[in-house]
């Protein structure tokens, strides 16, 4: 048996902006974690790139890193391609990990595929469970396809690391340990402003803002609702549940909401406590992205609608009727609660 | 000038169904298509051309039927189709698959340099979005995916201004050209095809390319032998039991919103329906 720390390295990319770090990459250490308690003296690694993100190296360690690659350069602030890749893909070549992870964010799947090209390895896109093959010893990265109709474990025998990148939300947060120690290397890749092709020359925010992958109550709609005056009253419904508004792809489309809201394949996977779908069909491409919600309540005025396969609650009824009902009754529940503690 | 798309022709996935004993993907009856955002991407090369002069070649690896979806193509304004197709190139993941298109277009760059690579964001039938980042990384070219649109284009300063889709908003990105962009929907919206694009269309023979002629691909590095993933197991997501279904038809509004809601707080999936701030200044008010 081989000694702790000696084993195989798990790698995660730690994805940050602006010095703070995106949550996937913390879900990711604790997949790692496990990954590596299943092999033989196996190593959870992180690599951490920017301009100043020193405060994200203990928290690395408090989320299971044994040690972290950090490079901290100004060059680096924003994230772009070329750097990035060329940086991470050095460090892979020096310390040869096992298996390397990174979250399938925008920025994760430009930079995953980047570097399996450049370490010419196998990269599994978007998987939804990892687990080590008990007699292969290697990853098996099962991942949706053919729109979610179809799952498929896929492997990567020969060339090394093993790579995949998994949605956000995917994987349950590990538990944060304050405290936890680990080895910080501090890596110094020599990239030079005067090689990059590309220059970030401004950046606008998302409208709204709406932060839905990590919201715990998200009440989504769908064609059904009517438009974009029916969301205004979802946006109600949303409010009064402590909630923020979901949407199927039409609807985006269609212009009635912005795109950051959108759920399911092509837009973000979500794990709330609640979530109410209210004149969405249930397309097997929404589906994927909400299907791990720990209750789904669907509002459907077709009983067949394939939702309601998946909903843990259904109402077969008009959405126009139902919506405001809905607020009527919560609001009507707040103001009693709010009676009641005067009292 | 001279732009390149990559295309490829995948199953329409909104119309794939599974064969629940089998596993296996039922493919009769289910159209092939342009994968969507690839439309996208043949659509902003032509617009370029209008406005620029030049080229447009689109190139695909697939199965000999790949080739009507060049045609389609040529009747959206390409002026050239290329279909790579061979018996040996099968089984390819993305990595065997960037080394054959990053062939091709480094042989077609030798013969009339390209200025832009086009490659849709992802491909619907595997959503990998590797294909187009892994090609850019084998030519050494400035890769831009998410791409949402171009702000500016000049041939000529051989500069681009590109809008692309990050996660929390959308960056503007300067390039230098040739530079590889996978596009978003929202890059070019598709005008109807002008008829003497049909008519050329219709007679339109996309050119073969085999795996030994007119390139010699590496045989190491395509197919099977190439690809470094392999599917060791598929299988069709066990389905839910289904939830009790409410209906209002039967039981009225009042009550069926009522249960609704007291099983959503039994479930204990929110803290409770009871004060919940729906204005600031009520969250205020409850300290
Ligand atoms: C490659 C690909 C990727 C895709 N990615 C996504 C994705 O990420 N997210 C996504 O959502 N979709 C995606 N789609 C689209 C998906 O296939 C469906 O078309 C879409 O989810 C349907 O949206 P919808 O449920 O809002 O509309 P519809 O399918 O039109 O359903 C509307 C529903 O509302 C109900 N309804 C209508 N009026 C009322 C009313 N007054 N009261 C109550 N119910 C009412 C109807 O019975 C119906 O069930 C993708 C498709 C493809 C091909
Ligand atoms: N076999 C192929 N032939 C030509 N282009 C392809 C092929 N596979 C993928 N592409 C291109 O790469 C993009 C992303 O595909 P993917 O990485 O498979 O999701 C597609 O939108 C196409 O532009």
């Amino acid at each position: 048996m081989a000694e702790p720390g000696a084993g195989p390295k798990i790698w995660v990319f730690v994805e940050q902006d602006g010095g703070r770090a995106h949550p996937v990459s913390w879900e990711l250490l604790g997949a790692a974690t496990g990954l590596a308690e299943q092999l033989a003296g196996g190593v959870v690694e992180a690599v951490l790139l920017g301009h100043a993100v020193q405060a994200i190296v203990p928290e690395a360690f408090a989320y299971g890193a044994d040690r972290v690659y950090c490079s901290d350069d100004p060059l680096l602030a924003h994230y772009r391609n070329l750097p990035y890749a060329i940086g991470v893909s050095q460090l892979v070549q020096a310390h040869q990990p096992e298996i390397f992870l990174v979250g399938a964010t925008h920025l994760g799947r430009d930079l995953a595929s980047s570097i399996a090209t450049r370490v010419r390895t196998g990269l599994t896109a978007d998987c939804t469970e990892l687990s080590i093959d008990p007699q292969l010893k290697i990853l098996a990265a099962t991942r949706p396809t053919f729109g979610g109709n179809l799952m498929a474990t896929i492997l990567c025998r020969q060339r090394r690391p093993q790579m995949a990148t998994v949605r956000p939300r995917v994987l349950p947060l590990p538990e944060r340990q304050p405290g936890r120690v680990g080895e910080l290397v501090r890596a110094e890749l020599g990239l030079r402003e005067a090689d990059m092709p590309v220059r970030l020359l401004g950046f606008e925010p998302a409208a709204g803002g709406a932060d839905i992958e990590y919201a715990d109550v998200i009440v989504a709609g769908g064609r059904g609702v009517g438009g974009p005056e029916g969301f205004a009253r979802l946006a109600e419904l949303a409010e009064a549940l402590g909630g923020v508004v979901g949407a199927s792809r039409p609807v985006v489309d269609a212009g009635w909401i912005g795109y950051e809201h959108q759920v399911g394949q092509t837009g973000k996977t979500v794990r709330p406590k609640l979530y109410l779908a209210a004149g969405i069909s249930g397309a097997v491409q929404h589906r994927v992205g909400m299907s791990g919600a720990d209750f789904i309540l669907a509002i459907n005025r077709d009983p067949e609608a394939p939702i309601f396969q998946v909903a843990d609650l259904g109402i077969v009824g008009d959405v126009a009727e139902v919506v405001p009902e809905l607020i009527r009754q919560l609001r009507a529940r707040t103001a009693g609660a709010q009676g009641g503690s005067h009292a | 000038m001279h732009t390149i798309v990559a295309i490829k022709q995948v199953p329409d996935t909104s119309n794939v169904r599974i064969n629940p004993e089998t596993g296996t993907l039922i493919r009769e009856g289910v159209p092939a298509i342009i994968n969507p955002y690839d439309v996208h991407a043949v659509e902003l090369a032509v617009r370029l051309k209008e406005r620029f002069g030049g080229r447009v070649t689109a190139i695909t690896m697939g199965p000999a039927a790949a080739a009507e979806a060049l045609v389609e193509c040529v009747e959206q304004g390409v002026d050239r189709g290329i279909l790579i197709s061979d018996r040996k190139f099968a089984a390819a993941d993305t990595l065997a698959t960037s080394y054959v298109l990053g062939s091709a277009i480094e042989a077609l760059n030798a013969e009339d340099p390209v200025d832009l690579l086009l490659f849709g964001l992802q491909a619907i039938d595997g959503d990998t979005a590797q294909v187009g980042p892994g090609v850019a990384t084998r030519l050494g070219l400035p890769l831009i995916s998410y791409a949402l649109g171009l702000e500016s284009f000049d041939p000529v300063a051989r500069r681009a201004v590109v809008r692309r889709k990050a996660e929390r908003g959308v960056e503007r990105l300067e390039t230098r050209l040739p530079a590889l962009l996978t596009v978003e929907k929202e890059v070019a919206e598709v005008a109807r095809a002008p008829l003497p694009n049909l008519i050329r269309a219709a007679r339109y023979q996309p050119e073969l390319w085999t795996a030994e002629a007119p390139l010699r691909f590496d045989p190491d590095h395509i197919g099977i032998k190439g690809s470094p993933t392999i599917v060791g197991r598929a299988y069709t997501p066990p389905p839910k039991t289904p939830g009790e279904r409410l209906r209002v038809a039967e039981q009225g509004l009042a009550e069926t919103v009522s249960q609704a809601l007291a099983a959503i707080l039994s479930a204990g999936v929110v803290e409770s329906l009871g004060p919940v701030p729906v204005t600031p200044q009520q969250e205020v008010s409850h300290g």
